[in-house]
């Protein structure tokens, strides 16, 4: 599931919040910390997952480190869809 | 010893000419802005020091001497003037914090021209309304935000020339772009800087209008003497000071107070291009040993968030002088930030129109947590009574915050809207759209807006802004816009909405909906809540009362609903 999540959050994150297309995102780019997405922004993310993946992700486990890379994503999404199951 | 020293006795004693004085300006002289960044800082001694540090998320890092901040931005100005730009044609500088804008923006108003700073994270259709307002003959980007502006380039007719700061020379150029390097290009050692004088325009900054679109606060060059006496008094900025202000140049403050307050002090300044992150916030203070430090609410409460620990793995014994704008800061945020960090972040308050603090704490001035201290120097600050228009005649009761609009950084029109403006206006006082409260000893306590405007982390949005993007998505009929209380940015932007016929109120839609006005306008246009609803509370004569919808929010009462339309 890991290697599919990456990917659909990579997509993502490149079709909704990269404006320059001419450096393709790695798994490990710092999304917050390097300004890609804002904390205001991360906020329309964060819906992106609990939508797509049926969970909920309570506002103290959205944080700024948490959301910071593609990686650090596929983990917390992975924890609250295992915490669902 | 505080550059201050007693508040009481400046007050006492005050007038601007002493800015003058310093800045060895005298009435009716030329005054450019651009000149007193750069060019007299070289003339007094100054040419070597450290003007600018930057660091971006890399880790990548830049430094700029004082002369190098002449000649690059003799180099900007060449340019320009090269390409036709003259005096008071508007130039907007739509980049993220790169020294290109720090510079740029010297470099514009050395010829005269007005600078235009406008938030890298705006979508094309804030873009738009701005550059359309401004008539913008010229605008200064990186090669990552040119597509927003080619989207609209076609309802620009005024816009002549994109000159693109980061060109690489592979990516071909587009209709009216220019590539443009600053270390690249050939050092322009002499630039004959545009004689203007202390009523010549400067700056042009967008706010937030409650009813109509944004408008675009003029400023002129001299400003320059308010911004360099308060950022004197209020940030201390002293000449061995290594000084970071957080704020974006696309905003007041990032202009004001971190390009020309800092350079027209000859002072060192740093600069984060990069998004939030409490770690990599008190590395940059450890490593570039920050002394003075200016920040905003919503930032210090995410710090607060980090906790305290985390403050421990760092050396921040550089810092001695804190101070925070753009939102009230709240008394638990002061008292965290003595415990932590053995100083208060010391709250001041101004507005774009003012373009400078005009309501302080002051360094060696008692610290009441939660107050917007005094009136600055100078400046004549009371609370007014709405209902006659007169000042209070005792403390202690809630009003409009006002000023008698007589310092020199005082916008001095809306561009091209003097109805506008004239509104601001009651009984000779200008009326800011905040309420507060004076106590017995003249300290200010901030009440809340007088209006619609959203203060989002310290940043204006417009109701009526992001009611018109709304509408302009295929699935919503109308929309209500208002603020909704939130812990870490004071407010968020939270938006009703009916739906045409045919579409159905979903998850996917809500989250479609936010991104579209993302886009369009920024994320902190965005609303962060969408609540779909059958109908909208409505006047007998259909207008949408947003305040019923703003009391639902605050938990307030509803008051008066006799004008309300009957289901």
């Amino acid at each position: 599931m890991a290697e599919e999540l990456k990917d659909i959050i990579l997509t993502y994150v490149t079709k909704e919040y990269l404006e320059d297309d001419s450096e393709p995102l790695t798994y490990d780019a710092p999304l917050i910390s390097g300004g890609i997405v804002d904390s205001f922004s991360m906020v329309s993310l964060k819906r992106f997952l609990e939508n797509k993946y049926q969970i909920s992700i309570p506002d103290d486990e959205a944080t700024p480190e948490a959301f910071d890379s593609v990686n650090k994503i596929v983990s917390l999404v992975e924890r609250f869809v295992a915490k669902k199951a | 010893m505080s550059n201050i020293g007693s508040y009481d006795e400046r007050v006492r004693t005050f007038d601007w000419s002493l800015a003058e004085q310093e800045l060895e300006y005298t009435a009716g002289a030329g005054l450019n802005i651009g000149w007193y960044c750069s060019d007299r800082i070289c003339d007094k001694g100054g040419a070597d020091k450290l003007a600018l540090l930057w660091e971006n998320a890399q880790g990548e890092e830049k430094r700029y001497t004082y002369d190098d901040v002449r000649v690059y931005s003799n180099a900007v100005g060449a340019v320009l003037r090269r390409l036709g730009v003259e005096r008071g044609d508007r130039v907007c500088l739509f980049m993220d914090k790169v020294p290109e804008l720090y510079i740029g923006v010297v470099g514009i108003l050395k010829i005269g021209a007005i600078a235009q700073p406008l938030f890298s994270a705006f979508g094309d259709e804030s873009l738009l309304v701005r550059l359309s307002n401004a008539e913008t003959s010229a605008v200064l980007t990186q090669k990552k935000h040119a597509f927003k502006v080619r989207k609209i380039l076609d309802k620009l007719p005024h816009l002549k020339h994109i000159v693109i700061v980061d060109h690489d020379g592979k990516t071909p150029l587009k209709d009216r772009e220019v590539p443009f390097s600053l270390e690249g290009s050939k050092a322009v050692e002499n630039l004959e800087c545009f004689p203007t004088k202390a009523e010549s325009p400067s700056v042009l900054h967008y706010t937030s209008g409650t009813t109509g679109m944004p408008k675009g606060v003029q400023h002129v060059h001299y400003s320059l003497i308010s911004q360099f006496l308060t950022a004197k008094w209020v940030l201390d900025l002293q000449e061995s000071d290594i000084y970071w202000c957080t704020a974006d140049p696309g905003w007041v403050t990032g202009t004001s107070y971190g390009i020309i307050a800092p350079f027209s002090l000859g002072v060192t300044q740093c600069v984060l291009d990069a998004g939030f992150s409490t770690e990599a916030w008190y590395r940059f203070i450890e490593k570039n040993r920050i002394s003075m430090w200016y920040s905003a609410p919503t930032a210090i409460r995410s710090l607060m968030k980090g906790g305290d620990e985390i403050v421990k793995k760092f050396d921040l014994s550089s810092l001695r002088h804190l101070a925070s704008v753009g939102e009230p800061l709240n008394s638990e945020a002061v008292v965290w930030s003595e415990r932590v960090f053995g100083r208060p972040f010391l709250d001041t308050y101004w507005q774009t129109e003012t373009g400078c603090i005009v309501i302080s704490n002051y360094p060696g001035m008692e610290v009441r947590p939660g107050s917007m201290g005094k009136p600055f120097p100078g400046i004549t600050g009371t609370i007014l009574d709405p209902s006659r228009n007169e000042p209070y005649p005792a403390p202690g009761k809630i009003g409009l915050v006002a000023l008698k609009f007589d310092w020199p950084s005082r916008m001095r029109t809306y561009w091209r809207n003097e109805e506008a403006f004239q509104k601001k206006f009651r009984n000779n006082w200008y009326i800011t759209g905040d309420r507060a409260r004076v106590d017995q000893d003249g300290y200010y306590w901030f009440a809340g807006r007088d209006d619609d405007i959203i203060n989002t982390a310290g940043h204006l949005v417009s109701p009526f802004e992001v009611e018109s993007a709304l509408l302009e998505h295929p699935a919503v009929a109308e929309s209500a816009v208002v603020s909704k209380p939130d812990p870490l940015n004071l407010e968020v932007v939270k938006a009703y909405v009916t739906l045409k016929p045919g579409f159905a109120a979903s998850k996917d839609l809500d989250l479609e909906i936010m991104n579209f006005t993302r886009k369009r306008l920024s994320p902190l246009a965005m609303p962060q809540e969408i609540e779909f609803v059958d109908s909208l509370p409505k006047t007998r004569s259909g207008k949408i009362m947003r305040r019923l919808l703003h009391a639902k929010e605050w938990g307030e009462e509803i008051g008066d609903t006799s004008t309300l339309e009957n289901d």
